[in-house]
């Protein structure tokens, strides 16, 4: 077919991170496999146990189960551990490091590198999990990590419990990058019949809704601090910006998000001091950038067609990419946050949706190539490293894919993949291996993932 | 809804027959501000009127080789050619016959400047050749209107074309249509709202659709609407008129409508 075709399956083939190593010399080696997850073979071959139950009750017992599923869930999506699968996991259920028997778990079939095991119990209430992580080919010191946590006894409780020991082994064990088990997902739902913002734990569980306006709400950004969310939300009076604050439980003003009849795709700046967006209130839709409280708002963009979706490079939070309609097709554009040095970064079919990995390095969006009349394509999630605008595709020949948005990892990306009419979140590794659906109940749009 | 006009088609040709009549002086402002002299020294004294123009044909749809009578009528010009007769009177009817789907453009020239109208007669290709004994399509019978119904028959919605905001050629007359209206009408304020078809990005869509709206909006000041009376609200894709993953579906959901602005706040 084309260079770039035969270089998508030899990526395929091979890991992402050879992608990366190839090119981005200029990364480190390390920076590499601890970005991109990598093959099994270069993975921590790490195994889980089941947790000991200190006592026997139904509370209890149901909330060991959630213990469990969601801590081997955790691990597994991690992207960093080649898992020993549920029927080469040995059946013992060591609470403590005088019950382990290291032996049994690093020998055949389980061949685990890693261990983690403990114990979990309530009392009067109260849930205690202690946990324990040992590196099975250290016989003198094989204790990594080990960690007690106590909450008040809940099935929110004890997963949170569970995603903080997950991202804590992730942690020691990935290079000293946080894990991501502990962040959330917003996202537009329309299960009540009205688009409104949802948000949700990483893994697709706990989904709540977050506002209840009735009418459509698209575009939610967390802020980086994880105070407030930003989003776009349509009156009669057109579109217009707000902003939720999750510590005083009420919106704020923001008076420059309603200038103009469309101000759409808010985006924060890593430093949470300003926002993008684009606004209709020159008569064109045009990126703009203001103080996240609205103040000295800027045009950035000054030219005719659509200008949508800006995302800040989180790393050096001094550019934008965004999406411009001014050749004709959305194509993706990068500039600095003053709006000099325009680039345009995808060189035709329909671009849209972009966001910048943590890293500052790559940008994901979405992407049809073959757009336009008479030529269905693929709406495809792809990653373009900036520097060269080498490009991956990621999602192939399933559904239509769209609004990529990278975790803080850099290993994660969660996206809307929209399947014989029904769209849901999914989520993948960078690399486009392991993806999984998020959501299953009405439609979910739009996913965001936090920064923390 | 589309999906009530697909089953409608019949009625819709008859919408296709759209009307111009707006003088060139009021689409440029330069000619209204600055007239050119009068060059006709036959005209007593200079009149600077501006031109006006109306065409029309009835009926809009026909099969070929049926009978079409145009009917036109001018004021404040002396020149007068319609594309494809020729020169013609200040006012009069013609019997054409035309073949296949035609515009006749209409041009009136005056000391005040010159004016345009334009009228579509649409030829269905393999419908019957009406004999005398059928009536031809004509639009139902005047009735007296209510101002809504008024308002709906000389404001219509403007169609676009994939991925774009620009108004096509052949929506110029009911653009100006609509605008010769909302002259006579200066009351009336109106929104102008824009809407997508369903593929690609919801958040580039309300950017494209806000771009049809604003695109329909400049037409209209261009040709003297008051800015302060026209506001522009994008759906995007999320209020489309069907919901069918065909072209005629998607077309039914580009577009742009005009409708009567009952918003009391701003």
């Amino acid at each position: 077919m084309n260079v770039h075709h035969s270089l998508t399956k030899i990526f395929t083939l091979s890991s992402f991170a050879l992608f990366v190593c190839l090119l981005v010399p200029q990364l480190r080696a390390q920076d590499e496999v601890h970005a991109m997850g990598g093959t099994n073979a270069d993975r921590v071959r790490i195994a889980a146990a089941s947790f000991k139950a200190m006592n026997s009750d139904a509370q209890t017992t149901a909330l060991k189960a959630t213990f469990d599923s969601t801590f081997y869930n955790d691990l597994s999506v991690a992207g960093i551990f080649d898992m020993v699968s549920r029927s080469m996991t040995p059946q013992e259920s060591p609470g403590n490091p005088t019950e382990i028997k290291v032996a049994t778990w690093s020998a055949a079939p389980a061949s685990a590198a890693m261990v983690a095991f403990g114990n979990i119990g309530v009392t009067g209430g109260k849930l205690t999990v202690n946990g324990w992580l040992f590196d099975t080919r250290n016989d003198a010191n094989p204790q990594v990590v080990n960690k007690t946590y106590n909450e008040a006894a809940s099935q929110d409780a004890v997963r949170k419990v569970a995603h903080q020991f997950a991202d804590e082994i992730i942690y020691r064990l990935g290079g000293g990058i946080n894990g991501v088990a502990e962040t959330k997902i917003y996202f537009v739902g329309s299960r009540t019949g009205a688009k409104e913002i949802w948000a949700m734990d990483y893994d697709g569980q706990n989904a709540h809704q977050i506002t209840n306006l009735g009418t459509v709400s698209l575009s939610p950004r967390i802020s980086p601090d994880n105070n407030e969310l930003a989003f776009a939300s349509l009156s009669k009076q057109g579109w217009a910006i707000r902003i939720f604050s999750f510590e005083l439980n009420r919106y704020l003003s923001f008076p420059t998000g309603t200038n103009g009849s469309s101000n759409l795709t808010p985006a924060w700046s890593a430093d949470n001091k300003s926002l993008a967006f684009s606004s209709s209130r020159s008569g064109d839709p045009e990126i703009w950038v203001s103080d996240s409280n609205g103040g000295k708002a800027e045009r950035l963009t000054n030219i005719k067609g659509p200008d949508v979706a800006p995302t800040w490079n989180p790393r050096s939070n001094s550019q934008l990419a965004w999406v411009s309609g001014r050749t004709g097709l959305p194509q993706i554009y990068v500039m600095d946050a003053d709006g000099t040095n325009v680039q345009r970064m995808t060189d035709g079919g329909y671009a849209i949706s972009p966001s910048w990995s943590p890293n500052g390095l790559f940008l994901t969006f979405s992407w049809n190539r073959k757009y336009g009349p008479g030529a269905p394509g693929g709406q495809d999630i792809y990653v373009m490293d900036i520097a060269t605008k080498k490009w991956i595709q990621l999602t192939h020949g399933s559904g239509s894919n769209d609004f990529p948005s990278w975790a803080p990892d850099g290993r994660h990306i969660v996206f809307e993949r929209s399947l014989d009419g029904k769209a849901d979140i999914w989520s993948m590794l960078a690399d486009g291996t392991d993806q999984r659906q998020l959501t299953h109940d009405g439609h979910s749009f739009m996913p965001n993932w936090s920064w923390k | 809804m589309s999906c009530m006009m697909r089953g409608r088609r019949q009625i819709l040709g008859a919408v296709l027959v759209a009307s111009l009549a707006v003088a060139t002086g009021l689409i440029s402002g330069c000619d209204k501000e600055a007239p050119k002299p009068a060059q006709n020294s036959m005209a007593p004294g200079v009149d600077t009127t501006a031109p006006t123009a109306t065409i029309s044909a009835t009926p809009g749809q026909i099969a070929p080789g049926d009978l079409v009578t145009i009917e036109w009528t001018t004021t404040a010009a002396d020149r007068i050619n319609i594309s494809g007769i020729g020169s013609v009177p200040v006012s009069g009817t013609r019997t054409v016959s035309p073949m296949q789907t035609t515009t006749y453009r209409l041009v009136a020239k005056g000391s005040g400047g010159r004016a345009e109208a334009a009228t579509v007669v649409t030829v269905i290709k393999g419908a019957t050749k009406s004999t005398g004994n059928t009536p031809p399509v004509v639009e139902a019978p005047p009735k007296p209107l209510t101002p809504e119904q008024e308002f709906t028959a000389n404001v219509q919605d403007i169609f676009f074309d994939y991925d774009s905001y620009d108004v096509r050629t052949e929506t110029q007359p009911a653009l100006s249509k609509a605008a010769s209206y909302l002259v006579s009408h200066p009351n009336l304020n109106v929104v102008v709202s824009g809407y997508c078809d369903e593929r690609g990005s919801n958040e580039y869509n309300v950017a494209l659709g806000e771009d049809r709206a604003d695109s329909v909006k400049d037409a209209l000041v261009n040709a003297g609407i008051a800015a302060s009376r026209i506001r522009v609200v994008s759906y995007g894709k999320e209020q489309p008129f069907c919901s069918d993953q065909t072209e005629e579906c998607w077309q039914q959901n580009r577009r742009a409508t005009i409708k009567l602005d009952n918003n009391e706040q701003q």
